[in-house]
């Protein structure tokens, strides 16, 4: 079997979609190719299935807060680290989005793998993924205050309850008063 | 999806008080109209080897749908490591996945190497390419012994913890825990090992192989075995890389991607070991995926052992990131300043983002590391080969028998505290 030729990701992105790709940068060996959050799934659709790139896999969905840091250039980073088995490299797939609904394509038509990882940040960072088959909190309960990995959210612990203040914690759980 | 019902209505009249609306696209219309069952399985099952709760939709004995639901052992781990130092970070990846505890430590340490720079010695690396495979074989052999006693196999578990607590004892010997050791940190690991370490694990090696056969003789060709096994769970290979399945799990569908050989890290490439693979990616090919992968590790120990000096360089001297040592504190200035530093604020890391990735016994162990310039990471994000697996279940359990799914959820070799963190 005739394998294509690799392509550099960032110079065949560039040239197909020169409007979605914002930046280029490589830190310590590592590309990421700093994305329009809009075409996040068209890219991801392109570089899966381009003879030359086939990232195949998809390892990893995270995000990052920039709290209190609201301009690098927006506050919310969502990272993707995809890889190609063919190639056998990687690629890191970075958009930033704003405070204000932050939104970003689901990429789980491309890799039905990224289901349970959008759930996980859309539960931990409140960013929600449009287009998702089945956007729930995964794992904090249903009723939860709040989006824990925000760098807003104090580390804490959950409140003991009392007689005393059992109307007050019961107020933030809808759900359990049943 | 916490289902509301309430006890005492649901036993008076005998039928289903909770607002069903919530569950309105995760399970087929015909539950709603009652020809087929709602079942909740765990999160208090032991099969589910942990904390794990699957509502079950059953028609008959069949599963139409399976809906896990997690988050039972979620203990905001990646948010705790935010508000500690890179070198007390270490502790808390151990009680991830508790079961290779020593994985996750890599996972973390090598991805605060990458971020910050720090260069490990050549035989540091060759301790922690032993311990990684001795915690291998430890997890396995929980994994063997928990999975045959799911499939009525008690015997297996005996044997599997016999040979495992040899295992934890040499652990011990290095780190002087028994599971959570913290033994691998950032720059190399926390200390030498000791005199005994050596002896212990040539006897152990000399030993093991026996077991491994003992193992393969109860199950292997055990025709109730192959009868529970063998056609169950199938998971093509194109549906298995879809869901970003990894290690034996997806070995066993016959990918051939081990992490240890794709992407060599901390001298993997110098060993030779072979990658063992399935063929029909059903329960009994990631079985014996596994199985053969203990072998792999005996060979790896063997050629690590023969290696391994006695004494020698076991973390870099790098002062900026690891403390001196204790006999130098009571004459250098220099170590008594570094060591004051190290223990109090710590070391500084670029305001940069990195990835790594490790073959844990269970699959791929990703890191992603963010440092804000200073002390501590910015975030912490463990990619975790439970939660992948736990979420490509309903995929691999449709159409099975109820009985059948505790065989594949034993097969893909989760922890929950691994898939909750």
């Amino acid at each position: 079997m005739q394998i294509p030729p690799a392509l550099d990701p960032a110079e065949a992105v560039q040239v197909a979609m020169p409007d979605s790709l914002l930046e280029v940068k490589l830190f310590r060996g590592e590309t990421t190719l700093i994305i329009k959050p809009d075409d996040i799934a068209k890219v991801a659709q392109y570089l899966r299935d381009t003879p030359g790139l086939v990232y195949n896999f998809l390892s990893d969905i995270s995000a990052v807060d920039y709290y209190p840091d609201y301009n690098r250039p927006e506050r919310f980073g969502v990272a993707y680290h995809i890889y190609s088995m063919l190639y056998n490299r990687r690629l890191r797939l970075k958009v930033f989005v704003p405070e204000e609904a932050p939104e970003v394509p689901t990429v789980t038509s491309v890799w039905p793998g990224a289901n349970w990882l959008e759930r996980e940040i859309f539960d931990m960072m409140g960013i929600n993924f449009s287009g998702h088959p089945d956007m729930r909190r995964l794992l904090m309960p249903q009723d939860w205050d709040g989006h824990p990995h925000r760098r807003d959210y104090p580390l804490g612990y959950e409140q003991v309850q009392f007689s005393f203040n059992v109307e007050d914690i019961l107020k933030h759980k809808p759900l359990a008063k049943e | 999806m916490a289902v509301v019902q309430s006890p005492d209505s649901y036993i008076q009249e005998g039928k289903w008080e909770g607002n069903l609306e919530q569950l309105k696209g995760l399970v087929s219309e015909r539950a709603f109209t009652g020809e087929t069952m709602l079942l909740n399985m765990g999160p208090h099952h032991p099969s589910t080897h942990g904390v794990l709760r699957v509502l079950l939709e059953l028609d008959g004995e069949r599963i139409v749908t399976a809906v896990p639901d997690i988050g039972y052992l979620h203990t905001g781990i990646e948010k705790s490591i935010e508000a500690k130092t890179y070198e007390k970070g270490v502790t808390l990846t151990d009680r991830m996945d508790y079961l290779s505890p020593l994985s996750n430590n890599m996972a973390f340490c090598m991805a605060v190497e990458k971020l910050a720079d720090i260069d490990v010695p050549e035989r540091a690396q060759l301790i922690r390419v032993m311990v990684l495979e001795l915690q291998r074989i430890a997890s396995h052999l929980v994994w063997l012994g928990t999975h045959a006693i799911d499939l009525g196999a008690m015997s297996v578990l005996l044997y599997c913890f016999r040979e495992r607590e040899k295992v934890l004892d040499m652990l011990e010997m290095l780190s002087g825990q028994r599971m959570m050791g913290s033994y691998i940190r950032p720059g190399g690991v926390w200390r030498d090992i000791t005199p005994d370490f050596k002896p212990a694990l040539r006897k152990f090696l000399d030993e093991f192989p026996r077991s491994i056969n003992d193992y393969q003789a109860l199950l292997e060709k055990n025709p109730l075995w192959i009868d529970r096994t063998q056609g169950v769970g199938v998971i093509e290979p194109e549906v298995a890389l879809a869901w970003s399945m990894t290690g034996p799990s997806l070995r066993g569908s016959g990918v051939n991607w081990d992490i240890r050989k794709a992407e060599p890290y901390s001298g993997y490439e110098t060993f030779d070991f072979n990658v063992p693979l399935g063929e029909h990616g059903d329960v009994y090919d990631r079985f014996m995926c596994r199985i053969l992968e203990l072998w792999e590790s005996v060979k790896i120990l063997d050629q690590g052992y023969k290696r391994l000096s006695d004494k020698g360089p076991f973390r870099t001297d790098n002062r900026k990131y690891v403390p001196p040592p204790r006999s130098e504190l009571g004459r250098s200035m220099e170590a008594v300043i570094h060591h004051f530093k190290l223990w109090t604020e710590g070391f500084s890391v670029p305001d940069e983002e990195v990835y790594v990735s490790v073959e844990s016994p269970r699959g791929e162990i990703g890191c992603y590391l963010h440092g804000t310039g200073g002390t501590k990471p910015r975030r912490v994000h463990f990619k975790t080969p439970s939660l992948i697996h736990v979420s490509a279940l309903p995929i691999m359990s449709q159409g099975h028998f109820i009985a059948d799914l505790v065989a594949i959820i034993g097969s893909v070799d989760i922890v929950l505290g691994d898939c909750d963190r």
